[in-house]
């Protein structure tokens, strides 16, 4: 182990094959102490595969995983007293109540007897889940579901939490409890967790790691990738009037690099897509532009890149260096 | 161990909140009265035509004529319930996904399969318990001999160990409840009538045999017989499946997608 366990997860050359399939090929990364990392990806990119694997769930097909300096493969048994893990799908048995089931799995992560029942509830307060204790988890929503799910990842009080889509499938308003319960949850404690959305990821995560098709592309904090990626600024509009002045408008202003239609409701309402150059904030300009050819602006928003935007750019990129 | 009886808790926590086991106890209790019953009334019946003689009626015996078809019917319809408790055990925990979660607790494999094995073999217990009632009605109006019906139920205890162990193994092979059913019941019956070959082989293969058959082996316990050699059977039987079962949990992490 380092030197006070400062590397709390270090991943060599990690590389899964499934038969002739790669999960995931020659993965590195490492990730510190109390940091947030966030493996991001479109499906099929390696994340889940990238966690069983630290989880002791499968082995590696070559490369090493430790977690607390412990090998995922030598030390199994070890690493997984230090790990909370919750799969993308929150596999529960859905005929126990949730103080049920969180016994079991007190009882499966070794926690002794005397501090259980105190160890239980202290989990459920953190998580939410208290009020519905008695409940059985087959009724539960699946925000609380999710809850319930967090809650035996804490259990055993691990160094390391393991969280695979924390937040997929959940409404609005539960993902944004989630996400702050992830937030408070981290402190002392190293999370990983994946996604597939950009927002997510840097919203939480200091550090994130782009894969694709089992690859690591790119490792960096979210702003830095934001930076690097959003060289330009895309803003969406619904303009009302006709269609060849919407564009001559939009089109007329120094710093928009292209102007494109998306959609069209009815004859008269457009929704248009604008880029500018080097990343240049054209929101005004662009508002103004439309106001004084007497056109109606219903809808201004800039928007964030997505992460299927980010890949082609990263992609693109990479080709031309 | 403790992770052991955890996970045999949980089992039964299952069986407990689900009808599964209630079912399935109910259907053995009332076969095994249906059993009893019409082996009772014809014994009855053979008694009160062989009234007028003597010699013929001191032949009858409760043992042979009621207790041991009974054992022998029981034996056959465990075969049925077996599967039935068995198959859900690890498929269903892959199917729904929940094994990646057990098998990432700092448990051993041999935890799971023991824990589930033990659980299954309590609902067994208690389901053979149910149809104790069956020789304490007989022991209310005559007297039976204790001794065979000891060891009928040991007999079936151990049979339907080696059942549990067999239906755990192919529950460890699909994620299909079904699949491990039917492997699981058709693969126990088989090794019950194996012994059905034995007329038209060697005198050699007969007897391996005869030593395979569970038939073979739980007759002896019905008669009232109890052979180290049967025991020792039933037990390397349970542990050879719950060992292979063990083998494919292993090898499923090292091939799974």
């Amino acid at each position: 182990m380092r030197v006070g366990g400062i590397r709390v997860i270090e991943v060599r050359n990690l590389t899964k094959y499934y038969g002739p399939r790669v999960g995931i090929e020659n993965i590195s990364f490492e990730a510190k102490k109390g940091e947030i990392l966030g493996l991001l990806g479109p499906n099929g990119a390696g994340k889940t595969t990238a966690m069983r694997i630290l989880t002791c769930f499968m082995p590696p097909t070559s490369g090493e995983a430790r977690i607390a300096g412990f090998d995922v493969l030598g030390d199994s048994l070890e690493v997984r007293k230090r790990i909370g893990y919750l799969p993308e799908n929150v596999p529960l048995y859905h005929d126990l109540t949730v103080r049920a089931y969180l016994e079991f799995v007190a009882r499966l992560k070794r926690m002794p007897r005397s501090n259980r029942p105190a160890r239980i509830r202290q989990v459920m307060e953190e998580c939410g889940v208290h009020d519905v204790r008695d409940r059985t988890i087959g009724k539960l929503s699946k925000g609380y579901r999710q809850r319930v799910g967090l809650s035996q990842a804490l259990l055993n009080d691990p160094d390391v939490l393991i969280l695979d889509e924390p937040t997929i499938g959940l409404d609005p308003r539960q993902i944004v409890e989630i996400r702050n319960l992830i937030r408070s949850l981290a402190g002392e404690r190293t999370v990983i967790l994946s996604t597939h959305i950009l927002p997510e990821a840097s919203l939480l995560c200091q550090r994130v790691i782009i894969m694709n098709n089992g690859k690591l592309v790119t490792a960096d904090t979210p702003e830095n990738l934001k930076n690097r990626l959003q060289r330009s600024m895309v803003v969406d509009l619904t303009v009302r009037g006709a269609l060849e002045t919407v564009r001559e408008a939009l089109g007329a202003l120094a710093d928009v690099k292209s102007v494109a239609l998306l959609d069209s409701p009815d004859a008269n309402t457009h929704i248009m897509r604008v880029e500018s150059h080097d990343n240049r904030d054209i929101r005004e300009a662009l508002s103004r532009a439309v106001v004084e050819r007497g056109l109606g602006l219903l809808r201004l928003s800039s928007i964030d890149l997505s992460l299927e935007e980010i890949f082609v750019r990263l992609v693109m990129q990479e080709e031309l260096e | 161990m403790s992770r052991t009886i955890a996970i045999c808790r949980r089992e039964l926590a299952y069986f407990y909140n689900s009808i599964t086991a209630y079912v399935v106890m109910a259907v053995f209790v009332f076969l095994a009265g249906y059993f009893f019953y019409n082996l009772l009334a014809f014994f009855n019946l053979a008694l009160s035509q062989s009234s007028s003689n003597p010699l013929a009626a001191g032949q009858l015996s409760l043992t042979e004529s009621v207790l041991q078809p009974l054992f022998a019917n029981l034996s056959v319809v465990l075969l049925l319930i077996a599967p039935m408790l068995t198959m859900r055990l690890l498929s269903e925990e892959r199917r729904l996904g929940t094994a990646e979660l057990l098998f990432t607790y700092p448990i051993s494999d041999w935890d799971a399969i023991l824990g589930k094995f033990l659980a299954t073999v309590i609902v067994l217990a208690a389901m053979l318990a149910l149809t104790l009632v069956l020789p304490l009605l007989l022991g209310t109006f005559t007297a039976p001999e204790w001794g065979p019906i000891a060891t009928g139920y040991a007999g079936l205890l151990l049979l339907g160990m080696a059942y549990i162990s067999m239906g755990i193994f192919f529950s460890s092979l699909s994620e299909n409840q079904i699949v491990a059913g039917v492997l699981s019941f058709g693969f126990s019956l088989l090794v019950l009538i194996i012994g059905w070959l034995m007329p038209f082989v060697s005198a050699g293969q007969a007897r391996v045999l005869s030593e395979i058959s569970m038939l073979e082996h739980f007759d002896s316990f019905s008669r009232g017989i109890v052979n180290t050699n049967d025991i020792v059977y039933y037990l390397n039987f349970s542990v050879f499946f719950l060992f292979l079962c063990s083998r494919v949990l292993e090898s499923n992490r090292w091939r799974n997608g």
